[in-house]
Parts: C-alpha cells; sequence; structure tokens
C-alpha cells in the first residue's frame, strides 16, 4: 500500500504558522518523520494559511525537496497552485492531487500530467456531484481511464479515487467503494489504473476515528486498494496496512516486516 | 491510436555491489567489478536495464580437496597450492573471480587457524588480480575466530565476505563495516529468514550496496527448483521496490552439483551414465545455467569445461 502522508497541511496549525512565518522548522520536521514512519509520498496542502497560495506552495515543495527525497503529492483544487508546485519540483515522483472525473478539467490535467511525467488522482465525482451508488463511480472512473489513453498518461499513474463518504451519512458506502474499487482494478483495461482514497473521510463525526480509519483501509485492501492518504504517525494503522499488505502477498513477510516495510 | 508495445515497467531494482578495489580505490586488485543493477527480470532487456554481467567464481580450497578425480584432473597438482591453484583458473580458466573456501578451517577437519586462513588469503591476493570471495567453513564459533583476521589482513581490498546467518552476523558485518568489505547474508532456502537477515545486518548500519544474498542452492534434480523459486520471488519483489529483497545472489553451483551422484559416480559404477568427465561438467553446468536465468548475479563453480560452458552460454545471454 503506497502510504500518501497527510500532515504537510496549512490545515493543522503547526503548518499554518510555519507557511505564516516562512518558518522551515516544523515542515522540515514533519517531511523526517513521516519518512521515517514509511510514507511514500508526502502530501503537500496550504490550506488557507496563505494569501499567495501559489508562493506558499513554492516555498513549501521547496522545504520538503530540500529536508528529503520522498516524493511528494501536490494537493490543490486551484489549477494555478499544482502548476506552482509543478515549476519548482526537481524531477523525483511526483502525483497531482487531484482533478474531478470531467472530461474538460481531464482535458488539462492529463496534459499536464504528461508533460512532467507525473501521477495524477482523479476523483469520481462530477458536476452533478459526488455519486451514491457503484455504476455511476465506476461510469466515472471509465471516463478518466478513456481519457488517460487519448492523451497517453499511463493508466497505472491515474489513481482513481471512488470518494469515500462518511460512515455516519450512509452506512451502504463503505462496501460501495470495497465494490468500486475491485471493477476499477479487474475490469477497466490492462493494466489496470490505480486506487486511492483519502480515509479520514470515512470517520467524521464518529467516537473511535482511528479504529475505523485503520479497519475500513484494511478491508478497502483486501477489495484491490493500492494507495491511501492517512496519517503515517498514527503507528497503528502504519502496522495495519503493511500486516495486511504480508497477509496479501504483497510484501514478504520477515520477523522485523514492521520495521522493513517503512524502510 | 497506435498499438501500445507490451513492456513491463518496475518501480525500482537490483542494488549495484562492488567487488575489489584497485590501488586508486585503496587495495591492490588490477580490476574491480560491479554486480546487479537490474531494473527487469533477468536477460529482459526490453523491458529495462538488465544490469551488469553475471560473473563466475572458482573455487580454491585451503586444504586439497577430497573431490572426484575428473574434477581434480584439470587442476593437477595446483591443487596443494592455493595461489596456483587461483592463477591456474584466473589465466588458464578465465575465472572473473575467485573463491577462496576455508574448508580447512573446520573444526572436525583440519582445524587450521586463523594465521592459516590469512596467510591463504594472502598468498591468493597476491597470485591473481581479480577480486576475492572468502568463504567461512560455516561452523559458526571457528568463523567468527577466523574470518575477521582475514577481514583485517585485507583491509580495504574490497572482498566478498561470509557467509552472515540470523543467528550469527554481528561480528562478520563488523568487520565488513570496519574494513570496508561486503558481506554475503546466507538463509537456508527461505525467503522470509533471507530478508530477516538483510534487515538485521542493515540495522548495524552495513549499507545495503554491501550485501550479497545467498539463498543457498540446489542442483539440478536436487530442489534446483525451490532456489529458482525464491531467487525468482525476490527478484520480483526487489523489482517492486522491497528494499530489503535488492540485494545481487550469489549461488555456490560447483558443491551442490558435484555432490550429486549423476556427477560424482564415476562411470566404473554406472557405465550406462556415460563418462563422468562430461557428466559431471555438463550437471554442473545446467544447474549454473538454470540459477542465472533466475537471477543470480555469481555462480561459484569447479570444472573448468563447465565454466567454459556457462561462459558460452553467458555470452549469448548478455553479451
Amino acid at each position: 500500500m503506497i502510504a500518501v502522508a497527510e500532515r504537510i497541511n496549512g490545515m493543522f496549525k503547526d503548518v499554518r504558522k510555519a507557511i505564516q512565518k516562512k518558518d522551515p522548522g516544523p515542515v522540515i520536521e514533519l517531511a523526517l518523520r513521516q519518512t521515517e514512519q514509511g510514507a511514500r509520498y508526502l502530501d503537500i496542502n496550504v490550506g488557507t494559511a496563505a494569501a499567495d497560495q501559489q508562493a506558499a506552495m513554492r516555498w513549501l515543495v521547496e522545504v520538503v525537496q530540500g529536508a528529503c527525497k520522498t516524493p511528494i503529492a501536490l494537493d490543490s483544487q486551484k489549477l494555478p497552485v499544482i502548476q506552482a508546485g509543478l515549476e519548482v519540483c526537481d524531477g523525483r515522483p511526483v502525483m497531482i492531487n487531484s482533478v474531478s472525473g470531467d472530461a474538460e478539467k481531464l482535458d488539462v490535467y492529463m496534459p499536464l500530467a504528461v508533460q512532467h511525467n507525473a501521477s495524477l488522482v482523479a476523483l469520481t465525482l462530477n458536476v452533478d456531484g459526488v455519486p451514491q451508488n457503484i455504476e455511476q463511480r465506476v461510469e466515472i472512473a471509465m471516463t478518466i481511464v478513456a481519457k488517460a489513453m487519448e492523451h497517453g498518461l499511463d493508466p497505472t499513474k491515474v489513481f482513481i479515487d471512488p470518494i469515500i463518504l462518511p460512515v455516519t451519512v450512509d452506512q451502504k458506502q463503505p462496501l460501495y467503494i470495497c465494490e468500486v474499487i475491485k471493477q476499477i482494478k479487474t475490469v477497466l483495461c490492462d493494466p489496470a489504473p490505480s486506487t486511492i482514497v483519502g480515509l479520514s473521510n470515512i470517520s467524521q463525526g464518529t467516537s473511535q476515528r482511528p479504529l475505523i480509519n485503520r479497519t475500513c483501509l484494511v478491508m478497502l485492501q483486501a477489495y484491490g486498494l493500492d494507495a491511501a492518504i492517512i496519517d503515517v504517525l498514527d503507528t497503528d494503522i502504519m502496522d495495519a496496512t503493511i500486516t495486511a499488505d504480508v497477509l496479501m502477498n504483497r510484501i514478504i513477510y520477515s520477523d522485523s516486516y514492521l520495521k522493513s516495510a517503512r524502510m | 491510436m497506435a498499438l501500445p508495445a507490451l513492456k513491463e515497467s518496475y518501480a525500482a531494482g537490483v542494488n549495484v555491489v562492488t567487488l575489489g578495489a584497485t590501488k586508486e580505490q585503496g587495495g591492490t586488485r588490477s580490476v574491480a567489478y560491479k554486480i546487479g543493477g537490474a531494473k527487469t527480470l533477468p536477460f529482459m532487456s526490453p523491458d529495462g536495464d538488465p544490469g551488469q554481467k553475471a560473473l563466475i567464481a572458482m573455487d580454491v580450497l585451503d586444504i586439497e580437496p577430497d573431490w572426484p578425480d575428473v574434477l581434480k584432473a584439470p587442476f593437477g597438482d595446483a591443487l596443494r597450492d592455493p595461489a596456483a591453484w587461483a592463477k591456474k583458473c584466473v589465466e588458464e580458466f578465465g575465472a572473473d573471480l575467485i573463491c577462496v573456501k576455508l574448508d580447512g578451517t573446520d573444526p572436525d577437519g583440519a582445524n587450521r587457524s586463523g594465521e592459516d586462513a590469512v596467510a591463504t588469503v594472502k598468498a591468493v591476493l597476491g597470485a591473481v588480480g581479480v577480486p576475492i570471495v572468502v568463504w567461512g567453513c560455516g561452523i559458526d564459533v571457528k568463523d567468527n575466530e577466523v574470518l575477521p583476521k582475514v577481514s583485517g589482513a585485507a583491509k580495504g581490498e574490497r572482498l566478498l565476505l561470509g557467509p552472515a546467518k540470523q543467528e550469527n552476523y554481528k561480528r562478520l558485518a563488523a568487520s565488513c563495516i570496519a574494513d570496508g568489505h561486503n558481506l554475503i547474508c546466507l538463509a537456508p532456502l527461505d525467503i522470509n529468514i533471507a530478508k530477516q537477515v538483510n534487515t538485521l545486518v542493515t540495522e548495524m548500519e552495513l549499507p545495503a550496496d554491501r550485501i550479497v544474498m545467498f539463498q543457498t542452492s540446489g542442483a539440478l534434480g536436487y530442489g534446483i527448483e525451490y532456489a529458482y523459486s525464491i531467487q525468482e520471488r525476490q527478484r520480483l519483489a526487489a523489482l517492486a521496490g522491497d528494499k530489503m529483497m535488492m540485494m545481487p545472489v550469489i549461488c555456490d553451483v560447483g558443491y551442490e552439483s558435484w555432490r550429486a551422484k549423476e556427477a560424482k559416480t564415476p562411470e566404473s559404477e554406472a557405465p550406462e551414465w556415460g563418462p563422468q568427465a562430461q557428466r559431471g561438467p555438463m550437471w554442473e553446468a545446467a544447474s549454473a545455467i538454470a540459477l542465472v536465468q533466475a537471477g543470480a548475479d555469481i555462480l561459484r563453480m569447479r570444472h573448468p569445461a563447465a565454466v567454459a560452458a556457462v561462459k558460452r552460454a553467458l555470452k549469448g545471454l548478455q553479451g
């Protein structure tokens, strides 16, 4: 499972303060700690901390790149902010997070991903909103895959996000997401596109957030999930996801597997 | 839309390990070799970088070996003199590396001392310019006494030293770190233990690119399929990015092949099997070719005719 570490986000107080004061210390520390804990990508989101979000994105990317070699995920809904991040990327693997499944938006983001050799997170939502069932999600996923082929983006570099809704909103949804992931991984194209979820949404408004998060993650892995945006500093969720990878024969067991999987 | 080429691509690859150090690099070797580096399955160069070429290390023992006559014949009197034996292997038989096997230090055998082992290794280092592999007798207590002495005496030569095991790795890893050598990590046909030994040694801060894996080998007809499938699985894990599976692999083909009855039985006992002088080297060569196709980076071999056959095959496979 590709762990995309969520902590470098201007929505968190420490990062917000660091962006405002241009203090690289807390960002560097988060980059290093998350890398040590097994992050495969470091998500970078400026949040609402800065008036000039493009400048803030450039600064954050440069600070993170100076601290470690870990690949990065540029997280924004605004195209200019993503472009600002891409401009200062030093050639390490990079993920664009994210774009909706609308054809006209895909026509902009996919060439951008190809140009920068980037992976692209594409959400199964469109102008009509978030689909509430399996079929509509898969339909949007098909649009995304078709657009990737049209633009020459390797399908494995497309990370389709079926959009998790809080369990308190609709308890049928988690199994729907499982089924959507299974279909994306088995019927859309060969090689199959990658899948990703923004996991923490599942537990919004519940009293057992970490437990629900890690249980959900392991379930989704069993259906073929490739990546998740998670709190890698939560030892329990990392141990659970690594163990699921072992049980699914995705990584080879050894007595120190929890450690070696984080190396 | 053009039909896309069906190519596999992989996220990672096998580590590159450097064997031997020239004068400029702090040693005395006339040549240093790199092994590993593959970013695809063995010999699948259309899919990606096939990495460095596989090398052949010919065995030189520190005592006169108790081998079948057909295996002893090509070496003659040199079998009693490791330096002459090594020279013959390199100059006449084209060995890329020499593997000094310290069977003589076995406490149940000749029980030679660490000082004897140092003298043997130094004599071989003096006789040939190729990089050297030094292989202990396999008795942990004795290896812990002997191999650190060899390591210290050959400091800077960038030997490949071992084998380290799950129950016995600390002294050998410490010696390799201190003296700049590479370490062989052994696992008994068990991929989980192989990964564990690599992790333990890495935790001692021996860099991962100074480790070579020895999964233990089998000969044709004697479990080679287990070695083959373990190596194959290990290579796939390396390509998928498992850092503790990215180490290049050494196989002990000579020892395994020549203890198979098909190789060691003289024709007087099995005339229907044909001449042993052909049958033995064929058994060794066939085993070597199978293992190299599973991704072996170094083949330890014995009979010059088998070495020549494998070299011909490798030339066809890797140029």
